[in-house]
């Protein structure tokens, strides 16, 4: 109690110490069964679509029925291997990847809550705004992880299964495919950049309850919600407030020129969601009676 | 007692705790502060940026429509939204189908044929990018989810290409430099084809007024009124945002006279009159895309960039801009007449029965249409009339069309002279 008050006080905490609990932080996340598997999943849809497009191709009919049909990009696939990446991300930014996040953002303080081990990290001088800031980093690098994770194994199922080479933008310009992959990064980014809203909810849930379960069911609870909302269109008024509503941005990078309206907005309204909540997360638990 | 962090002290005493319990409340302050000034800085940012109207000096009607047309603007890129409205019911796929059915019968089926895809352009909003560089390369696309379609015109040939099924359509353009130097090979969609359009139409029977000036993606323009003198139109009347600079038109805009949104609703929201990189309008089909070439098409398919657009846009919205130019839908039908003048102009035609899907033609469909539509008698007989926001349409029993931008009144009234 007032002893770390003292302590603080006559003795400033190095930033390294921040450092350090991040580490530790991430070394626990990312060592978790839970947290592997979900990575194991991120990484299998990647294969399971690749290897659809080849069966369904292998007879020469074109993807997707040829109609424009499945997630973005499928009808590509089979001509450049990169396109699968795009494709991974466009199937996997709906659901898989917000859940993942969903599932580590509800259990970062809940979590510990409910282990009874909550009261252990506050005895460590480092003050609670500092572990909520160190959880939320975690969880935000959770996000760039996991999208990686995607890509990555995107990439390598497309480079087995599909040419790779120069490629056509949706806008019908050829780059070349060094660009490609930069493109592929920055759209990788940009999906990773449209979890911060989710992750900063599902904080801001993980300190209102003392059940980890509790707080990731609600997590994903609320993003289904939202998607449902958005798909109304009724709602359209408050269908720009959603944090899954320019998801899909992520496409227009493969414009030529990227065409960035939607870009900048989305990664707005994820700031917006991150500070939001991410106060709120920081009011309710720098306020609250730990009790586990 | 639970291990409070160091930025938290409570200790015992009821003037610390009824303090706490306040600097508790207190923290809450800052997310519904932050939420509060996002709010206002959404809610007054557009406010603020409407710098108010631009300061220009006056101008007649008749310097600003001798302005729009001996602008030459050969070299833009941009980004346009249009809106229309037409208060057509939202049958979605059904509604292009039917349409494109409608413009080029036994076309090829090729997702990537102009004709078939800008009529997309007949309801909802749509955002479009043009870019041009003289009158042998332009480039239009319309941005879709995710996908794109654009058509490309670059010396003699021109490209449809649809990304979302990987499909390309092939023209060629060689008919078009010939008889419409420089009007038609604007990229068509922007701004200054609807007005071209609607000035046609400036005589006699319409005002034109110079209303005020405004600020259209950042430039200064200045507000065309055009407004219909007679009555029994369903036209409300037209603004043209002409930038100050160029004469280039910028924004149009359509409101019907029954009032509310408007019709159309077509404007840059990014404009930019420096040469568009060359590689825009280079084009060449991508790997494995399935090419369908113009000649494959059918006879119903389009030549030339321009026109194709032209025909497929009046076919699709029923002519609604173009009272006067009868080409895109007189060279399809023949036998096309005009009743009227000027904005109370009514196109009619005899379709022997075939060719619109009406109750007797069209088996099925046709009685879905019909559904649509509603049942009118007259000195003319009896017949169906089809409304919209702007169009109305009566169709014969006798199987004669009555088309026009004017009130249902107006159409009976066209058909029971013509008797």
């Amino acid at each position: 109690m007032s002893r770390a008050e003292v302590v603080e006080s006559v003795r400033p905490v190095s930033p390294l110490w921040t450092f350090g609990l991040l580490r530790s932080e991430l070394t626990t996340t990312f060592r978790r069964w839970r947290t592997l598997a979900l990575l194991a999943v991120l990484a299998a849809v990647p294969v399971l679509v690749g290897i659809a497009v080849k069966m369904e191709t292998s007879d020469g009919s074109s993807p997707g029925g040829g109609g424009g049909g499945g997630p973005a990009f499928i009808s590509q696939i089979t001509n450049n291997g990169l396109f699968l990446v795009f494709t991974a991300l466009a199937a996997t930014l709906p659901f898989f990847l917000p859940m993942a996040i969903g599932v580590v953002a509800g259990d970062a303080i809940a979590g510990e809550a409910n282990a009874g081990t909550l009261r252990y990290l506050l005895v460590a001088p480092a003050g609670r705004s500092r572990l909520l800031l160190t959880k939320y980093a975690t969880v935000v690098i959770f996000c760039l992880a996991a999208t990686l994770v995607v890509a990555v194994s995107a990439l390598t199922v497309g480079a087995l299964l599909f040419p790779l080479g120069d490629l056509t933008t949706i806008s019908g310009t050829q780059i070349s495919f060094a660009e490609g992959l930069g493109r592929a990064l920055l759209i990788a980014l940009a999906v990773a950049a449209s979890l911060i809203g989710v992750a900063a909810l599902g904080l801001f849930v993980s300190t209102l309850t003392g059940s980890g379960i509790a707080a990731m069911a609600t997590t994903v609870g609320l993003l289904i919600t939202v998607q449902i909302l958005d798909q109304i269109p009724q709602l359209h008024a408050l269908q720009p407030y959603f944090f899954s509503h320019y998801w899909l941005s992520f496409a227009d990078l493969m414009r030529e020129p990227v065409y960035w309206d939607d870009l900048t907005k989305n990664l707005g309204l994820q700031a917006l969601y991150a500070v939001v909540f991410g106060s709120a997360a920081w009011a309710r638990f720098t306020t609250k009676d730990i009790t586990a | 007692m639970a291990p409070y962090a160091s930025d938290d002290s409570t200790t015992g005493g009821e003037v610390d705790e009824q303090r706490s319990g306040r600097r508790k409340a207190a923290r809450y302050v800052v997310p519904v502060t932050v939420m509060g000034v996002a709010a206002a800085t959404i809610g007054l940012v557009p406010a603020l940026a409407d710098s108010g109207d631009p300061d220009l000096p006056k101008i007649t009607a008749q310097q600003l429509i001798e302005k729009i047309a001996t602008s030459d603007v050969q070299q833009l890129s941009g980004t346009v939204k249009i809106s229309t409205d037409l208060g057509l019911p939202d049958l979605g796929g059904l509604e292009s189908s039917l349409m494109s059915g409608a413009a080029g019968r036994g076309e090829g089926g090729s997702s990537a044929d102009p004709t078939a895809k800008l009529t997309e352009l007949a309801s909802g909003t749509h955002t479009l990018r043009v870019a041009a560089d003289g009158p042998d390369k332009q480039k239009l696309s319309l941005l879709e989810n995710a996908a794109e379609y654009s058509l490309v015109h670059n010396g003699k040939d021109v490209w449809g290409y649809d990304s979302k099924s990987n499909e390309v359509f092939h023209g060629t353009a060689s008919e078009s430099p010939k008889h419409e130097k420089g009007k038609e090979q604007q990229p068509p969609a922007t701004p200054k084809d609807f007005a071209e359009e609607a000035l046609k139409a400036a005589d006699d029977t319409t005002s034109v007024t110079v209303d005020g000036t405004a600020q259209v993606a950042g430039r200064d323009a200045y507000k065309l009124l055009i407004k219909p003198k007679q009555s029994g139109t369903t036209v409300g009347a037209i603004t043209v945002a002409v930038d100050s600079e160029t004469g280039m038109p910028l924004k149009f805009t359509l409101t019907p006279a029954s009032g509310g949104a408007a019709v159309v609703d077509a404007g840059f929201t990014q404009v930019s009159f420096a040469k568009p990189a060359a590689s825009t309008f280079d084009f060449t089909p991508p790997k494995g895309a399935k090419v369908t070439e113009e000649k494959d098409a059918g006879k119903g398919a389009e030549k030339g960039f321009g026109k194709g657009f032209h025909k497929g846009f009046d076919k699709g919205e029923a002519r609604k801009h173009a009272p006067k130019s009868e080409e895109g839908l007189g060279k399809g039908l023949g036998g096309m007449k005009t009743i009227g003048e000027g904005w109370n102009s009514i196109a009619t035609f005899d379709t022997g029965g075939e060719g619109v899907p009406s109750g007797k033609g069209g088996g099925d469909l046709g009685g879905f249409v019909d559904s649509l539509g509603d049942k009118v008698t007259g000195k003319f007989g009896s017949g169906t009339v089809f409304s919209t926001r702007l169009v109305n349409a009566l169709i014969t029993d006798d199987g004669k069309v009555y088309v026009g931008m004017v009130t249902k009144d107006a159409l009976v009234k066209a058909a029971d002279a013509g008797k």
